[in-house]
């Protein structure tokens, strides 16, 4: 009991750090994570935590909070997950928060909301890096079908403002079948 | 009742955001923005430069901003518990059939059909985004461009792309550019 404490307190105290010292996003938190638990405190092994980071890039939701819970749920059940959740979330909530506050107070003044109007096209630049990058990514892969429901999906969205939720479902219903058919194949 | 609102627009945020970081952004502007009007286009800009600069998910910071906005703290609590009741389910029950089972399920077959739709996705977005930023509200016009925030985008993309600068630093050039051109009276 008191072992298991000590887990959960050494927890919440990792993710808590993570959380509020990683920028990047969700993919470099994970190989913190990696870090940490398998290299340093050798709690995972290497083998599994790579499966637990694919479950928590494949289920929806974002990724450091998914790795949190499979991490916290692995090393100390539903208490693990909980206690590593609320971890995570609290340095963005906090944050946030505070910054929420001071943004209402300075968007009106002149020179704060010239330097968030350039920053806008700043942030365009690197959300069209990012989607270059990722674009390739999917081109490179010369699969007809991806590439096809990459344009298909782009056109819907910007073009013809085809709601994200049902272009969503309707690209998971085509790969739950995609998936079948190639499992099938697989065993034929 | 706007609790309840803020609850299920972020559950939906939490349950069909597949791929993680920029993913979850076009469900959030068509949540926030297209749906609800909770914020302006700039304002949704304003927040993805913000969780850019922060730690953090664009989701959960999105969260509770959005939750702050419109209904104090109760509202980023009750929003970001949306966001994350999806993952904390799902997640569990994965994790929970994988620790049994010791296979990760096929739900990875169905990302990689997924990562596409995502791409392009992120990509509408990203051209809302650029749009607000070149256009304001006015029409999109050739003419009525502003050749300012053009300029700055160019030089920003091309600073990324050489790969050797930080995000961050460039988001923040970007916005003393600005400034400098506001300055000179551009």
């Amino acid at each position: 009991m008191e072992n298991k404490k000590k887990i959960l307190k050494t927890l919440f105290v990792s993710t808590l750090y993570l959380s509020a010292f990683t920028f990047g996003g969700g993919y470099v938190i994970v190989t913190l994570m990696k870090k940490k638990f398998v290299d340093e405190y050798h709690w995972i092994e290497e083998a599994e935590m790579l499966d637990l980071v694919a479950i928590a890039q494949s289920a929806p939701g974002a990724i450091a909070v998914n790795g949190a819970i499979v991490v916290g749920y692995k090393l100390a059940g539903l208490w693990g997950a909980l206690v590593a959740t609320v971890a995570t979330i609290i340095p963005p909530f906090v944050i946030i928060s505070l910054i929420s506050v001071f943004y209402a107070a300075f968007r009106s003044n002149v020179w704060i909301a010239q330097l968030l109007e350039g920053m806008q096209a700043g942030v365009g630049a690197v959300i069209a890096s990012v989607v270059w990058d990722m674009g390739a990514d999917v081109v490179r892969t010369k699969s007809p079908l991806s590439i096809g429901i990459m344009i298909v999906s782009f056109v819907a969205t910007c073009f013809f403002h085809v709601n994200v939720v049902l272009v969503i479902v309707v690209v998971a219903v085509l790969g739950v079948i995609r998936a079948l058919v190639a499992g099938r194949r697989k065993r034929s | 009742m706007i609790y309840l609102l803020l609850f299920f627009s972020f559950l939906q945020i939490g349950l069909l955001s597949f791929g993680g970081g920029y993913a979850a952004m076009p469900l959030i502007q068509d949540q926030i923005v297209t749906t609800h009007g909770w914020l302006s286009m700039a304002e949704f800009t304003d927040l993805i430069t913000i969780s850019q600069m922060t730690p953090g998910p664009i989701a959960i910071n999105s969260a509770t901003f959005v939750g702050i906005k419109i209904a104090g703290v109760g509202g980023a609590l009750v929003a970001t518990l949306g966001c994350i009741l999806p993952s904390c389910i799902l997640v569990t029950f994965i994790a929970r059939l994988y620790l049994k089972y010791r296979t990760v399920a096929t739900l990875q077959g169905v990302l990689i059909s997924l990562r596409p739709a995502v791409v392009a996705m992120i990509a509408s977005a990203g051209v809302s985004i650029l749009v607000t930023a070149f256009w304001g509200t006015g029409a999109v016009t050739l003419s009525g461009i502003n050749v300012v925030m053009a300029v700055i985008f160019l030089i920003a993309f091309v600073l990324l792309r050489t790969g050797k600068v930080n995000p961050i630093f460039v988001m923040l050039l970007a916005g003393v550019l600005k400034l400098a051109a506001y300055w000179l009276g551009w």
